[in-house]
């Protein structure tokens, strides 16, 4: 317990005090800044949170392996990964002291995207209900995409090759279920239930259906998991 | 200590250890020697648990280093070669960190740390951040770690590479000081290093232990002899004889440079035997002056060589192949 969190103490204090979080957080709020004028300036606009909340998961699936991408591959690079093995650490507080830190990082990101929804609250009066389950919905696609980067940098000790392995398995989520409407049978099925399309937009409708929370919840466990894997076998490899 | 028992390792094919085994006891300093690629890194990997050998077993503390590791590893200190640091953090905040993942509460990293930064003379630089420490510095932050929780076993790999010559020998000391309490293996590729700090040494070389031994036997038990040069002036025909006569020698060989009324000789001697005197004697008994005697051993460098050329005779398939 002490291991975990000093690794994500550790964590949380590196990206604070690293330039290039806050560079890549800016890049994210301003993208997410200029769709959102965009979308409540159309005509007929909804005094609502569904058009910034679609954009922001869009670009989450640029931001998060941005986040994540450091945080395996430069142990691996640096060689800092075989002093941190070789203490009397377990891999699964190395993964989820880091996984954590990411998050909390995330999270303070997606503070910020709040001035836009005090804005609509300003100048609107929007219906709570959806703008929370929104937020829920976010929070959660977010974690998952922060889990699924985290893989990627496990796997190479480049962070470039990290982030983009994390942002291609991300948009194989995102954008399969317009494959699956193609395939048929079970396989279709398959694809369709793995897919994250679909499943923020009942959110932001202010559905919170616990399949889908369900479904965030084993995306996080399943590459927290495989991330821990993919950290034993490089014993091995 | 530490108790090693036919490790093998392999990298997809290639052995790079093979069949080692060896023991350390407790307070002992063991050098690991031998040219690069040799499998003196792997060795201290496998040691350190960071990758499982392929078979064999070993342990350190009592623990068995696959089985226990996580027990194995609380009684290591480690440097790897590369001497890995997070080049962000400042050395104290490292330190701090590097201890609580081993375990060690507040209070005792706390007074660790200042004994290590004083050890190892970091104190100006405890706040400065480890990216902008020249690399004789992080070398130090990097043994500071590896001792800091007091570790019974200390495996450090090429501690004193790539650091200036008064550092290096500032850190010999320091290593040679820290074997007074810690048990430790250390690999180099430096011969004197090793025979100046280490109580043992092994040879190892293209994965296989070739040597074992103290600095100073290594030299007389490999050769089989012992060698003196003598230098005397006197008539070379009269002193051969007489040296030959001298009981325990074997042979001589006359170095053909010197000539007149000077000679220098090179006396093959039987194993064990120091018949310096009894030369000295015969010499001084016919009245020729006597310039120089002295007892040769091979020196590590020679015995280094000639293990590791020897062994490529052996080896033919290890002579490169012409290109077509």
């Amino acid at each position: 317990m002490n291991n975990l969190l000093a690794i994500t103490a550790k964590e949380t204090r590196a990206y604070f005090a690293m330039p290039s979080a806050y560079v890549v957080g800016a890049m994210f709020l301003a993208l997410t800044g200029v769709f959102f004028v965009f979308d409540i300036s159309s005509p007929f606009a909804e005094a609502g949170v569904r058009g910034l909340v679609d954009w922001a998961s869009f670009f989450t699936i640029f931001l998060a392996p941005l986040l994540t991408m450091r945080l395996l591959a430069e142990e691996q690079k640096l060689g800092t990964l075989e002093l941190l093995l070789t203490s009397p650490v377990r891999e699964w507080e190395v993964v989820l002291g880091k996984y954590i830190a990411s998050l909390a990082m995330l999270l303070a990101i997606q503070f910020v995207t709040l001035y836009y929804v005090l804005m609509i609250y300003v100048f609107g009066d929007p219906d709570s209900g959806p703008v929370l389950s929104s937020y829920l919905g976010l929070i959660l696609h977010g974690a998952a995409a922060l889990a699924i980067g985290l893989l990627g940098s496990s796997l190479s000790g480049n962070q470039i090759v990290a982030a983009v392995v994390g942002t291609a398995v991300l948009l194989f989520f995102t954008f399969i279920d317009r494959v699956s409407s193609l395939v048929e049978g079970a396989p279709g099925g398959f694809l369709n239930a793995i897919s994250m399309d679909g499943r923020l937009s009942d959110f932001t409708r202010g559905v919170i259906d616990t399949s889908h929370i369900i479904y965030f919840l084993s995306l996080i466990a399943i590459f927290v998991f495989l991330t821990i894997r993919s950290l034993e076998t490089r014993r091995w490899r | 200590m530490i108790e090693v028992s036919d490790i093998t390792k392999y990298y997809g094919d290639f052995p790079a250890v093979t069949g080692l085994t060896f023991s350390v006891p407790k307070g002992e300093i063991l050098g690991f020697l031998g040219p690069n690629g040799a499998g003196k890194s792997t060795t201290m990997k496998i040691l350190t648990g960071f990758m499982p050998p392929t078979s064999g077993t070993a342990s350190i503390a009592g623990f068995d280093i696959v089985e226990e590791s996580l027990n194995a590893r609380k009684h290591i200190g480690y440097l790897p070669e590369t001497v890995p640091l997070y080049l962000d953090m400042t050395v104290s905040d490292y330190l701090s960190f590097m201890g609580t993942i081993r375990g060690m509460n507040g209070s005792e990293i706390n007074r660790r740390r200042s004994d290590v930064i004083e050890l190892c003379h970091l104190e100006e630089y405890s706040s400065t951040i480890i990216g902008k420490l020249s690399k004789g510095y992080r070398q130090r932050v990097g043994i500071s770690q590896a001792i800091l929780h007091e570790p019974d076993v200390l495996i450090l790999d090429e501690p004193t590479i790539g650091i200036d010559p008064i550092q290096v020998v500032e850190t010999r000391q320091l290593i040679k000081d820290l074997g007074d309490e810690h048990t430790l293996i250390l690999s180099s590729h430096i011969l004197p290093e090793v025979s100046l700090i280490c109580d043992r040494i092994i040879i190892i070389h293209e994965g296989q232990i070739v040597a074992v031994d103290e600095p100073e036997n290594l030299g007389t038990n490999l050769s089989g002899v012992e060698r003196v040069e003598l230098e005397v002036k006197g008539p070379n025909r009269e002193i051969i004889p007489v040296l030959e006569s001298v009981d325990g020698v074997q042979e001589i060989s006359r170095d053909s440079s010197t000539g007149g009324a000077f000679h220098r000789y090179q006396i093959t001697v039987d194993l064990g035997k120091d018949i310096r005197s009894d030369l000295a004697t015969a010499v001084i008994e016919n009245q020729w002056e006597l310039l120089k005697l002295q007892s040769l051993g091979m020196s590590l460098e020679e015995i280094f060589l000639r293990l590791t050329i020897e062994e490529q005779q052996l080896n033919p398939t290890t002579v490169p192949e012409t290109l077509e």
